[in-house]
């Protein structure tokens, strides 16, 4: 594709992504203005006539623009970005003085939620953008290493990579020193301190903190750990300027972010939004449902069910769907259709959660099969004591591992007793629905689908 | 180990954590039982009158599971 640089932005006609495993991945109908990240080519040539180069500019111009943008992370956590990266650049700064080595970028591409599809899009897609934002942030927060964490055994995704960087050496383009590191398929192995004790030489397992990754993190020293689709808006902030940036999006969330919509929509894909935009106008987006819905899960197995016209009515950002007792997460979206039985697919999930626990904290390794028990016999059989024993072993389990994957599970079981009462109280009385029967909607890894009972 | 003052409070590290239940015997008034037998900490400040059995506790962990942190300082 063929576009000079002035007309960068102009209206393209829509476009198929290139598809991750699991996603029939489709090119967005929100305006072609809003295709920021998706919209470009995917070699080196393409890419730098389409978004031009990127600038030289220096660790504290990159910083400001970052901050300025009010860009905050796309990995789920929702932190602003700009805050973080200051932080690590201060003990740069600070170690430089004292003669210690610099710090260490880790840009997180590994997409550990079953239902997304988002980073493997982007990294097939514009790998280039990747590349350049770890470029930017690793010059920002003066990074010494720089480590690519992707899935050992996603083989598309590192090959469009490798051939990005092998692209950008032979064309002598800027570009940190980037170390691919492979990362075991598990669902805590991408958790921020997982990536740092595997690249240490540990098992990808979450330690305790703090110390924090960006008190210390790789090596012992302070770590930037950034979500790929987080560093690509670096790349063209730093082109463009925060003001550019928070032209599309809302004031308190600026932007665009890429999102994968599933579940009973017409077109499932990976799709770049205009953050603000309504649940309507996301699910209109992905071509709208496919059948009558009851719910749709925001925020991935992280967050939370919101009934149907709540969602309609939602803002698409980290901001407004907290507000609605969800999550933007990263970016996951699955519509519930009106005849599955939501508490056995959130019973489904609540099970390869329980399994895939690190297996470290007492809390975790004994609550979460508990409470997935618990609600597998309230969907199955209308087990009466489901409901109560849910509730009172939650406190138990939420905010008391090392890392989030306790807090997370407990939210989604907790969200579904509560969006779904009427449900609840239909198993109780006259047993399991006939939705508990339909084939799954939520989607889980293939191994752990067999273990469901 | 900073300086302990009235923002100090336990914590535990739940990975270290083996359930021996040293800390529950010793200080009931901060520290219950959950249903296997893990501490589950109060999330208060440590009242002066209980720091020095506090600390006593700390070092009594079998597996140093369990922390006085300064939360102010927002590290170990």
């Amino acid at each position: 594709m063929t576009q000079a640089n002035s007309t960068r932005w102009e209206p393209q006609a829509a476009r198929q992504y290139g598809a991750g495993p699991g996603a029939d991945v489709n090119a967005g109908q929100a305006t072609e203005s809003d295709q920021r990240l998706l919209g470009g080519p995917a070699d080196l040539a393409g890419h730098v006539r389409w978004h031009g180069p990127l600038p030289d500019y220096d660790a504290a111009t990159i910083l400001d623009a970052v901050e300025r943008s009010g860009l905050t992370g796309r990995g789920g956590a929702a932190f602003p970005t700009g805050r973080k990266m200051r932080a690590v650049a201060d003990a740069a700064r600070a170690r430089r003085s004292a003669r210690q080595r610099g710090t260490v970028l880790v840009a997180n591409g590994c997409e550990g939620e079953p239902a997304s599809a988002k980073d493997r899009t982007l990294l097939t897609r514009a790998p280039h953008l990747v590349l350049d934002g770890i470029t930017a942030a690793a010059r920002a927060v003066g990074a010494e290493r720089v480590h690519l964490c992707l899935h050992e055994n996603d083989d598309a995704t590192i090959q469009a990579v490798r051939r990005a960087l092998d692209e950008r050496r032979g064309a002598r383009a800027q570009t940190a020193d980037v170390e691919i590191t492979r990362v075991p398929e598990r669902y805590v192995a991408s958790e921020e301190t997982s990536l740092i004790q595997l690249i240490d030489g540990g098992p990808a397992l979450p330690r305790f903190t703090p110390p924090r990754p960006f008190e210390r993190g790789v090596d012992g020293r302070p770590t930037l750990v950034d979500n790929v689709e987080t560093l690509a808006h670096t790349a063209l902030i730093a082109r463009h300027g925060p003001a550019w940036f928070r032209a599309t999006g809302t004031p308190n969330a600026p932007g665009t972010a890429l999102v994968t919509v599933t579940g009973a929509v017409n077109r499932p894909g990976v799709y770049e939004i205009a953050l603000g935009i309504t649940g309507a106008e996301l699910l209109a987006t992905a071509g709208g449902s496919r059948q009558p819905i009851q719910a749709v899960l925001a925020g991935g197995y992280f967050g939370a069910w919101l009934p149907e016209q709540r969602f309609h009515s939602a803002r698409i950002t980290a901001p407004d769907l907290l507000a609605a007792g969800a999550a933007m997460g990263a970016g996951i979206f699955v519509a519930l259709p009106g005849e599955s039985c939501a508490l056995a697919e959130t019973a489904r999930v609540a099970r390869y959660l329980a399994e895939q626990s690190a297996g470290q904290c007492g809390p975790c390794i004994n609550g979460l099969p508990a409470l997935a028990q618990a609600l597998e016999a309230l969907a199955a059989r209308g087990d009466r004591r489901a409901p109560e024993y849910i509730k009172n072993l939650t406190p138990y389990v939420a905010g008391r591992g090392a890392c989030r994957h306790p807090d997370g599970a407990t939210r989604l079981i907790a969200s579904a007793l509560s969006v779904f009462a009427a449900d609840v109280r239909t198993h109780l009385h006259r047993g399991p629905c006939t939705g508990a029967r339909r084939a799954p909607i939520l989607p889980l890894p293939a191994a752990t689908v067999g273990v469901y009972r | 180990m900073t300086a302990i003052t009235s923002t100090t409070r336990l914590r535990v590290n739940p990975i270290a954590c083996k359930a021996h239940g040293v800390c529950i015997e010793m200080l009931p008034e901060l520290i219950g039982r959950d249903p296997w037998g893990y501490p589950v900490v109060s999330e208060q400040p440590v009242p002066d009158r209980l720091l020095a059995l506090a600390k006593r506790t700390v070092e009594a962990c079998p597996t140093l599971a369990l922390l006085l942190t300064d939360s102010t300082a927002g590290r170990r």
